[in-house]
């Protein structure tokens, strides 16, 4: 299921971005979110967005989900305009070709981690069946192949992150965008999130990650840094932390906290 | 989203709330329960006075005499001396509409038989009266054509009649004396019952009318001709046929009032069935008061429910969902309250109606419209008050349904 990649352009960009602006009128002031963002992302870059609150990065990660329109400018997400489509067709577009991962997880309530999953394919006509299978399919793959029938509060919060990565999973998309995923997780449990990102990434899925915390963005191997609406800086980074060791490293800490 | 798992997501969203659920289902079962139940009895007293009018024969018409005018005085209906056996005889022959007719006068006047007696009206009529009337006889034989040829001394006993001046034995063969003229009993009528006004329809005698022209009345025209029209749906055409021949025959100038009255009973069937109708909408129109209640609950619930469930609606947009998807999630929600509630009240209503006639002996009828009158009310409402708070659904803006709290 997860072998069959969408088609990316043809030179391997996911999403170009060009001078995009976006301006909120509030009232009689015109507050400047994005004041002409421009980058790409290409298939398989696992990027880390950083900035302080207020440096627009948010703004970028609702646009760049579809979730909101620019102001100005021009959002190719795999040769399609996004940014002069209407409602409609950014939902479709959002349903086929993105996935959200939340740092306050969004699941549904009083509603079991299959069906949880299952909730993007609802809306792409799909028989029952299929559709039941690629969301266990896709739990498997995070690892909750065993609590499929578990509601959400049954379920701890890495595992209810977890869900909610499968649920960006499950429609096989572009890219997966992740706000601040680690935001209500614990130290370790937000390391183990983040192997699920890289080992999801080395299979080749593209992966957005917002953070304001260096140490979750150091797993990830590109750094866009906001400020003040505009990109400051993007730099590669060479040397990304690899979940599985911290992970490995991890309880030897804990047993000296006790100690 | 395929219609069936709407279908089954809008039945656990009901689910989570099952109180809440029931508390608004409650406002449409008891609209649609009292639609039905006021309908039922609305249509159970039209359907009785329907009854008893068609009893009396509803595609008859009376031909009366008109007012006497002397000078500027005119003394009433009837009272002119200008309708004779003749007059009759050409509306049986020349009105093709006409289907039977009868001949008619009157007397009044203390009966004796044996030594019991016994006052009562008499009533001349022709051999055809039973049929236009829709009546029969219950023992003997009514007179003949040739009866009212030869005027013949023959009469047919009302039952309150003979109730009162038999009451031991079959009054068929005896002899009565009306008004001191002798009358030969030959049949004793079928039990008709009070008229629409109270009367007692039995308290009668027939008898030819030659005869009680000629023996009782010594009045050598008629007081009515009863006539009946071939189909009710007839009846205004024979009214206009008999009225232009009577005008003929009487020698009417074109701008003179008719000197003759026909009367209708399809105006008092109407007319009676009319009230009983406006009584059936009255009853239905406060009742459905109750249902338009139950509408404005199924919205103020579901108004409630997308507050509640804004950050839902976000997680389903964010996913893919189409304004249209949500829409449609939170329409047949309502749909499927309103539904279930106007399932409920029908059951509830037909039961309900079925115990008023029970214990209150009140007739009650319920029709499969007024069954497909409140399910089709109940789906109106649905759709109308559901609409709103769907729509209201749909156009929230993602991104802050989003983050809501």
């Amino acid at each position: 299921m997860i072998d069959r990649r969408t088609v990316a352009g043809s030179d391997g960009r996911v999403i170009s971005i060009d001078h995009i602006v976006k301006t909120y009128v509030l009232g009689e002031v015109q507050v400047h979110a994005l004041r002409g963002v421009s980058t790409e992302v290409h298939r398989g870059e696992f990027v880390a967005i950083m900035g302080a609150s207020g440096s627009g990065k948010s703004t970028f990660m609702n646009i760049l989900g579809c979730l909101d329109k620019p102001t100005k400018g021009t959002y190719v997400l795999e040769d399609i305009d996004v940014s002069k489509l209407s409602r409609d067709e950014l939902a479709i577009i959002r349903n086929k070709k993105l996935g959200f991962v939340f740092q306050g997880f969004n699941l549904l309530s009083r509603t079991s981690a299959l069906e949880n999953v299952e909730l993007p394919l609802l809306y792409c006509s799909m028989p029952n069946k299929e559709r039941y299978d690629r969301a266990a399919e896709a739990l498997t793959m995070v690892g909750l192949g065993d609590r499929r029938e578990h509601y959400p509060n049954q379920l701890s919060g890495g595992q209810q992150q977890r869900v909610a990565i499968a649920r960006a999973l499950v429609n096989n998309p572009s890219i997966i965008l992740a706000d601040e995923p680690t935001g209500n997780l614990d130290s370790r449990t937000s390391v183990e999130v983040m192997g699920i990102f890289q080992e999801l990434n080395s299979k080749g899925i593209t992966i957005i990650l917002v953070t304001h915390e260096p140490d979750i963005a150091q797993f990830a191997r590109r750094h866009i840094l906001f400020r003040d609406g505009r990109i400051k800086s993007d730099k590669t980074n060479a040397t990304p932390k690899k979940a599985q060791e911290v992970i490995a490293e991890m309880p030897l800490i804990d047993e000296e906290e006790e100690a | 989203m395929k219609t069936l798992n709407i279908l089954r997501s809008a039945f656990r969203a009901l689910q989570r709330n099952k109180m809440r659920s029931f508390l608004t289902m409650l406002g449409i079962i008891i609209g649609v329960a009292a639609v039905i139940a006021m309908l039922a009895i609305g249509q159970g007293a039209e359907y009785s006075v329907e009854q008893q009018i068609s009893a009396l024969g509803t595609n008859v018409l009376i031909v009366l005499p008109g007012s006497q005018q002397t000078g500027g005085l005119r003394v009433g209906a009837g009272t002119m001396t200008n309708l004779t056996d003749d007059d009759a005889q050409a509306i049986q022959r020349e009105c093709p509409a006409v289907g039977l007719v009868s001949p008619g006068t009157r007397a009044g006047g203390q009966v004796i038989a044996g030594n019991l007696n016994w006052a009562t009206g008499i009533e001349g009529t022709g051999p055809d009266y039973l049929e236009i009337r829709k009546w029969s006889v219950e023992y003997g034989d009514f007179y003949t054509e040739s009866d009212i040829k030869a005027a013949a001394k023959v009469c047919v006993l009302g039952k309150t009649v003979a109730d009162n001046l038999f009451p031991d034995s079959s009054p068929v063969g005896q002899n009565i004396r009306i008004r001191n003229v002798p009358f030969k009993v030959v049949g004793v009528l079928s039990r008709k019952g009070q008229n629409a006004m109270g009367q007692d329809q039995d308290d009668v005698i027939l008898a030819p009318y030659t005869t009680v022209t000629r023996r009782l009345t010594w009045f050598p025209y008629l007081r009515q001709i009863l006539v009946s029209a071939t189909t009710p749906s007839n009846i205004p055409v024979a009214q206009s046929q008999i009225a232009d021949l009577l005008r003929m025959r009487h020698k009417i100038a074109v701008y003179d009032q008719d000197d003759f009255t026909i009367r209708n009973q399809a105006d008092l069937a109407t007319a009676a069935t009319a009230t009983t109708e406006i009584l059936t909408i009255l009853l239905a129109s406060i009742a459905s008061v109750s249902l338009l209640v139950g509408g404005i609950g199924i919205m103020n619930i579901m108004l409630v429910s997308v507050t509640e469930r804004t950050r839902e609606i976000g997680i389903r947009m964010s996913v893919g969902a189409r304004g249209r998807d949500i829409l449609m999630q939170f329409l047949i929600e309502a749909l499927v309250l309103s539904l279930l509630g106007g399932t409920m009240g029908i059951i509830l209503g037909v039961t309900g109606s079925s115990a008023i006639s029970n214990l209150a002996k009140w007739p009650t009828i319920i029709t499969a419209f007024s069954i497909i009158l409140s399910f089709g009310f109940s789906i109106a409402i649905g759709i109308f008050f559901g609409f709103y708070p769907a729509r209201k659904a749909a156009m929230l803006n993602p991104i802050e349904a989003l983050r809501y709290e």
